[in-house]
């Protein structure tokens, strides 16, 4: 079949893309290296939603995150996608000076966003009771917000299927043949054939872009690294930048949009933009950045540790629009941070791109903006659980004790439009095993959920791709049953 | 929503929690005991080697078998079972909240066990770098694997942590025809017991590595590789003692923490074990509600589980049938501190100028301890001001090695209540050392 679009990743950036085009008649498929959304540099990040004073004023990144936050509320709400405004506090310590945050301060005016100076220890300390006595003046921003960055994109993903577009995982592009008229897009298993290419490929968009004839730019990776700790209730109340260094936007603290509270990332350019791994020195360097601002964080609080890459561009800003080398070649590249605050805008200005390069785009009259409520155990009051349970059992049976999850939520999240295939799939999708014992006592049952349901084996189920395997065959007691079963005859057991 | 009462609801049915269960029905109370599991046990079903109920059956009983004994027993009871029953909740007023496949069913009991057993600490908790992959687990969750489902995870094996669990999984993993290339120990010292380190690892010939931790974990899919390094004694990494290891599984073994979030919902405090803080009564600071076993302090014996969960259940049924036990609270509950090499002691109060009816009903108290390292040739002593109430040798403690011992009604009510009391270690003198040798 001929698409009129190919998207290439399925971060944040392609998913929110593929939303944005199935308002229209399109036909369009979504092709993913990894085994699901949101499994590179869209899972591993801070999860902000920046207010949008940071970024040098002009570039696409001021403008795309300035244009995007306010379209946060709308969607958030419709796709059920838990989002919380706490607001930032950039925070300059005694003897940075007071420079950097008028900078900021400045941006933040001439870009009509909600901005204030506060240099009163008290009133500080009131909005951020644990944050360092040595801080000097803060500049805060009512309008940054935390989110889950992969149920983003995992809600964008299934509103883009429920309104027609295809999705197909662990299939690599690894050539792209332009035939004029369309391009043949090359994966190990099959090519798909596609109108327009849309590049949103993250890491890797200048692999992409040259496959199809554009060498304009270069990405190179930047890793940072996160320690993340346990629920804490409010002893992080908002997101606290430090003031920034050239690289990054320095080491934060912040809580999650589920209550967490992580530290981090810190920024360090490398090679290899497979390397997502963490190092001694850089989680050190990751506690001491964060003790600057929250002194006496509780390390011991600690439950896992985690790295992400920057997508960084040759050009060090997004590159957004029709390549000038290959038409109808659409980049959404070099989407480093803000990019998660971004990635509505940046689907809009693709879909405008797609209109200005010719290609006629014709609303849908039957566009469903939402997509079935997800039911969160956790959250409900004891009387919606209670009838829950009573209407399918499976919601009375705990799978994650860390995080209340249960059998009923894990079945959901395997039946969903573009659903769970394997044991991150269904993590990501409802926090099973993202608790403080990380999958010590759920991993074993929610293989077997999964087994169940996708009628196969037990050892044929994966962490993620298909090289993440959990077992190595059976046990010696367990061969010969098993084996015995098959051709019907009695093995005693040794 | 279902609704229940009874007199004594006991959470968790591990060994713990059926021992109180047991004893609580001697009382003479209704008993339910509330399980998340579909079947009693708690972590012993998983644990298929011998070596339980030593002490208590004089036989070496494998797990499962020892936990069929009290299944067996609480079968000749009234006692009432909920299985595949998690509970959620739980508040001061002894009201639990649980769910199970029918539906939210809520209990008031008049007095309540916590027996909760603990859960693993994990990679996570203790911070080692490197990639993300499978083949990491926690020696619990590998043994479930092996033991319960039937499948190996992994085929060569790097252990992190000298615990009980991870040198009991190097042999079964062994047996299963797997190679486990090393146990690694941060410590100076085995964390488990020397026992285990003679059966699971010497006798195996596997390699225990001490005073080395592991420093990175390769393999961006599945484990391809371990690196460990040597700690000084701040367990700092060594440079250029780094020593790989090619693998493809690594098990955590790396401590315990008790299961504690109902008991913080309900308000209870808890210790340095990060179990619910407790008197001799082992009663926590909500007035009727006990624990026991792994979720009060980290057992290594069963047999001592048993002991303090029958003590539990009955003065949980006391306290159930009216009985008012002196509270943590009262201003005549002493601390009992840790002093010097002691890593935790409990109680943490202890109640004087208890009643003497009620007291001798009691019995003597049990006081448990944990040496903070490896110590030979020590008093275990404790002191009330000046005043001595208790005072032991031992040739040899370990922090692996749990100290219980009793002191009598009679020294508890001798007790100053202006003095804490401290429990710590005093090494032999060398002059009484070198005598005893001559001797
Ligand atoms: C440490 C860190 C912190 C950050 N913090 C924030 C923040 O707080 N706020 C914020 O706004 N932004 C933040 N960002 C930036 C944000 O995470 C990214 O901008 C965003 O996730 C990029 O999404 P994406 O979809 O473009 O890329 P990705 O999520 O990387 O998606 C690209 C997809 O393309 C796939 N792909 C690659 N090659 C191929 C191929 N050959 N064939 C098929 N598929 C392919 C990949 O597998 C991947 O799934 C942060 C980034 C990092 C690294
Ligand atoms: C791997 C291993 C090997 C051991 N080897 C030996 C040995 O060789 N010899 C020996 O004597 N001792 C051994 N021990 C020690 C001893 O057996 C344990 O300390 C003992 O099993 C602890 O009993 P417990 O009842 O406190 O906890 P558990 O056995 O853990 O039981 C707790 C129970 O509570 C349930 N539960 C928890 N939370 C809830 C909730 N919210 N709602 C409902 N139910 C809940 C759990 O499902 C579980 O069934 C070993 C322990 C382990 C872990």
């Amino acid at each position: 079949m001929l698409y009129d679009f190919a998207i290439i990743g399925a971060g944040v950036t392609g998913t929110a893309i593929a939303r944005e085009l199935s308002k229209y008649k399109v036909s369009a498929i979504v092709i993913e290296k990894l085994s699901d959304v949101a499994c590179e540099t869209s899972k591993a990040n801070s999860g902000i939603i920046h207010a949008g004073y940071d970024a040098p004023s002009g570039s696409w990144k001021a403008k795309m995150n300035v244009r995007s936050n306010p379209l946060y509320d709308d969607i958030c709400k419709e796709l059920y996608i838990p989002f919380r405004r706490l607001g930032s506090l950039v925070v300059a310590l005694a003897g940075q000076g007071t420079d950097y945050i008028e900078e900021l301060y400045q941006h933040g005016v001439e870009r009509d966003i909600p901005v204030e100076i506060i240099k009163e220890l008290s009133q500080i300390k009131k909005m951020e009771p644990n944050i360092t006595d040595d801080v000097e003046v803060v500049l805060h921003a009512p309008t940054a917000g935390v989110i889950s960055p992969f149920t983003l994109a995992i809600a964008l993903a299934e509103n883009a299927n429920i309104n027609g577009v295809e999705f197909v995982f662990n299939a690599p592009v690894q050539a792209i043949e332009n035939m004029g008229k369309f391009f043949i897009v090359d994966t190990p298993g099959k090519s798909f054939q596609a109108r327009a290419i849309i590049n949103a490929s993250g890491l890797f968009a200048d692999e992409i872009s040259r496959m199809a004839g554009d060498e304009s730019f270069k990405i190179t990776p930047r890793k940072g690294e996160y320690i993340l700790l346990d629920k804490m209730g409010d002893y992080v109340r908002k997101v606290l930048f430090p003031v920034p260094t050239k690289k990054s936007k320095g080491i934060l603290v912040s809580p999650t949009v589920d209550g967490n509270v992580f530290l981090g990332p810190n920024a360090r350019d490398q090679d290899s933009k497979l390397d997502n791994s963490t190092s001694l020195h850089g989680l050190d360097e990751v506690i001491e950045g964060g003790r600057k601002l929250i002194p006496r964080i509780p390390l011991v609080e600690s439950i896992t540790n985690f790295a992400g890459l920057r997508a960084v561009s040759s050009t060090n800003d997004f590159i957004i629009g029709e390549s000038k080398v290959t038409p109808k070649l659409f980049q959404a590249a070099g989407i480093q941070s803000p990019g998660l605050s971004s990635c509505l805008g940046i689907a809009e200005e693709v879909v405008d791109a797609v209109k200005a390069s010719g290609i006629e785009l014709k609303l849908k009259e039957n566009f469903n903006p939402t997509r079935e409520k997800p039911i969160v155990f956790a959250e409900l009051p004891w009387s919606e659980r209670d009838a829950l349970a009573q209407w399918n059992k499976q919601f009375g049976h705990i799978i994650c004790r860390c995080e209340t999850v249960t059998e009923g939520e894990i079945v959901q999240a395997i039946r969903r439009p573009v659903g769970a295939r394997t044991v991150d799939g269904v993590k990501f999708r409802t926090r099973v095993g993202m608790g403080r014992c990380q999958g010590g006592f759920c991993t074993p049952r929610v293989i077997k959920i999964l087994a169940r349901e996708l009628g196969v084996e037990e050892d044929e189920i994966v962490k993620r791709e298909p090289s993440t395997k959990y077992f190595f065959g059976e046990t010696k007691e367990f061969r010969q049953p098993r084996a015995a079963s098959v051709n019907g005859s009695e093995v005693a057991r040794p | 929503m279902m609704q229940k009462e009874t007199d004594v609801a006991v959470i968790g049915g591990g060994p713990a929690g059926l021992a109180a269960a047991i004893e609580a029905n001697k009382g003479g109370c209704s008993v339910t005991i509330i399980e998340r599991d579909d079947g009693l046990g708690g972590i012993l079903q998983q644990c298929i080697h011998p070596g339980f109920g030593l002490h208590e059956f004089k036989e070496e009983l494998a797990g499962p078998e020892y936990a069929q004994r009290y299944i067996d027993m609480l079968g000749e009871t009234k006692v009432d079972v909920m299985l595949g029953t998690m509970v959620l909740d739980m508040t001061p007023k002894k009201e639990i909240l649980a769910i199970n496949e029918q539906g939210v069913v809520k209990v008031q009991a008049k007095a309540i066990v916590l027996a909760m057993g603990c859960r693993e600490r994990t990679r996570g908790a203790i911070k080692i770098p490197g990639y993300r992959p499978t083949g990491v687990y926690t020696a619990g969750t590998a043994q479930r694997f092996v033991n319960i489902e039937g499948f190996m995870p992994g085929t060569r094996y790097v252990i992190l942590g000298s615990g009980d669990i991870g040198m009991i999984m190097a042999r079964r993993l062994t047996w299963e025809g797997a190679k486990v290339e090393a146990v690694v120990e941060i410590m100076s010292y085995p964390s488990g017991l020397i026992r285990n380190k003679v059966q699971c690892l010497d006798d195996f010939g596997i390699p225990l590595y001490l005073s080395h931790t592991v420093v990175r974990v390769h393999g961006k899919d599945r484990v391809t590789g371990i690196t460990i390094a040597r700690v000084d004694e701040n367990w700092k990494m060594v440079p250029g003692t780094e020593i790989f290891f090619s693998c493809d599984t690594l098990l955590l073994s790396v401590g315990l923490i008790p299961e504690n979030e109902v008991s913080r919902k309900a308000g209870i405090r808890l210790a340095r074990t990060n179990g619910p803080e407790v008197n001799q009564f082992l009663q926590t600071n909500v007035e009727g509600v006990f624990a026991c076993g792994n979720v009060l302090q980290v057992h290594d014996l069963v047999d001592n589980v048993a002991i303090e969960a029958k003590r539990a259940g009955a003065m949980a049924a006391m306290y159930a049938t009216g009985i008012r036990l002196p509270s943590i609270n009262s201003p005549d509950a002493v601390p009992l501190v840790a002093g010097r090499g002691i890593g935790y002691v409990l109680p943490i109060k202890v109640n004087t100028g208890v009643d003497l009816a009620l007291a001798s009903r009691i019995g003597p108290v049990n006081v448990s301890l944990r040496v903070k390292r490896p110590v030979d040739d020590v008093y275990v002593r404790v002191k009330n001001g000046a005043k001595e109430v208790y005072k032991k040798f031992f040739k040899h403690l370990r922090p692996s090695e749990m100290v219980i011992f009793e002191l009598s009604a009679a020294a508890l009510n001798a007790i100053d209540k202006a003095q804490p009391i401290e429990a710590y270690l005093e090494p032999k003198p060398a002059k009484e050392l070198s005598e005893a040798k001559v001797a």
